[in-house]
């Protein structure tokens, strides 16, 4: 625990803060001190913590992988090309099963999810004090480790899948197309302002979907391992502390692949519903 | 829990990174995967084919080794058939030839024997001449007398 003299409240409080810098009321910039002082600076502030370990990790996902395919060959492949390798072919089955049309960018940006996201889970694992606590010996005050427990990181990746999803739309169909299919059906087009209202909602669901599933189940996730480390806290209730970590972080070993996979998948099937054509479902 | 400008933050992070992926880790290693697939199966296929053309060749080699011992058979039984034409010609022309010498010495014999009888005619000729001299006790003209003493010497 980060220290002794915390309740439980300001201990959980104090892990679900982010590092944050911004302006302050007055117009000076800074990092926040407290909860409180990160909330007033409303818009304009950033979320050191979770962007460091987000950009940090996704450099990693790079580094690791630029590696591989700068020393790529056809011939008999190392341990590390076989391993990014059978990644890759497993994001190319699966783009190649959703996604029947030719786009040279969506197996990378399923592959980028996929790995990124699965790494900024996998932040989950380190035990919840390790990081934080490392932090605030050295004169860090807060420290979220999870990206994915911070929402403005989920619902950045959305967005920007949101924004892909409407460019490839209006790129395929034109914008009367994309505007048409928004405002056309399922009613016919006397009753368009009830279908661009339906379809608004179906078409805003999917980022916001997206976003804050992978958000929930990271957050849930991480407020578990929270209050399991609650229970650290006497002699009789540590051996049952022990006991539901470990359980949890097996079960987390199966959630933290499932969310980025899923993250992947629904990408994919976003951008593949953008390029067909409501006429023709398969 | 504030939403800030962290969102943007990332979004604009994750856009490098998918460029990033987009451009310089995908490609590469897509490349040197179908690479891999068409050298495996080019392999296969080579495999395969040599694999065909080892049976070829130890169908020729077999089809070979047949037509040579054929041959040789053919070889055999045409050297064993002259070997017994030439038996047969020489035993022919030796039959011949002792044929041949038997009848010359025949034809000699023959001549000798005829040498002999005309001599003998000859001499019986004389020696008639002779006798029928003494009995008459004058010379016979043997001129004269020549056609009876060819019929005589004819007759003997």
């Amino acid at each position: 625990m980060a220290s002794g003299e915390l309740t439980s409240k300001e201990y959980i409080g104090h892990h679900l803060t982010n590092l944050t810098y911004g302006r302050h009321p007055d117009g000076t910039w800074g990092f926040a001190a407290s909860a409180e002082e990160a909330a007033d600076m409303g818009f304009m502030a950033v979320h050191v913590d979770s962007m460091g370990w987000a950009v940090a990790l996704g450099i990693t996902f790079c580094a690791i992988f630029y590696a591989a395919a700068r020393r790529a060959t056809s011939g008999i492949p190392g341990g590390l090309q076989n391993f990014v390798e059978a990644i890759i072919d497993f994001i190319d089955d699966l783009v190649k099963d959703i996604f029947h049309h030719t786009n040279s960018m969506v197996a990378p940006l399923a592959l980028t999810i996929f790995v990124w996201v699965f790494l900024m889970n996998l932040m989950d694992l380190v035990p919840v004090d390790l990081l934080p606590h490392a932090a605030y010996l050295i004169g860090i005050p807060y420290m979220k480790v999870v990206p994915t427990t911070d929402p403005n990181v989920t619902m950045g990746m959305a967005l920007f899948v949101f924004a892909l999803v409407i460019f490839f739309s209006i790129k395929q169909k034109g914008v009367g197309g994309f505007v048409g299919e928004l405002a056309f059906q399922p009613f016919p087009k006397f009753l368009a302002p009830v279908n661009l209202l339906l379809e608004s909602v179906t078409l805003l669901s999917k980022p916001l979907s997206l976003g804050l599933r992978l958000f929930g189940n990271l957050y849930a996730g991480e407020m578990i391992f929270i209050l399991i480390a609650l229970m650290y806290v006497s002699w009789v209730t540590t051996p049952v502390a022990w006991a539901l970590q470990w359980g949890w972080a097996v079960f987390h070993v199966l959630i933290i692949t499932l969310q980025a996979f899923i993250f992947a998948v629904l990408t994919t099937v976003y951008i593949a519903q953008a390029y067909d054509s409501h006429g023709e479902e398969h | 829990m504030n939403i800030n400008l962290t969102l943007f933050l990332q979004m604009i992070a994750f856009a490098a990174f998918v460029w990033f992926c987009w451009r310089f880790i995908w490609p590469p290693i897509r490349e040197a995967m179908s690479t891999r697939v068409e050298n495996i199966a080019k392999g296969l296929e080579a495999a395969e084919q040599s694999e065909q053309k080892l049976a070829e060749a130890g169908e020729a080699a077999a089809r070979e080794l047949e037509t040579a011992r054929a041959e040789s058979k053919d070889i055999l039984e045409r050297a064993r058939a002259r070997g017994n034409q030439m038996v047969e010609e020489a035993r022919t022309r030796a039959e011949e030839e002792s044929e041949r010498v038997k009848q010359t010495a025949q034809v000699e014999v023959e001549q000798e024997a005829n040498r002999a009888r005309e001599a003998l005619r000859a001499r019986l000729a004389e020696l008639t001449i002779l006798g029928t001299e003494r009995i008459l006790g004058e010379r016979v003209d043997r001129k004269a007398h020549d056609r009876l003493l060819d019929d005589l010497v004819k007759e003997l």
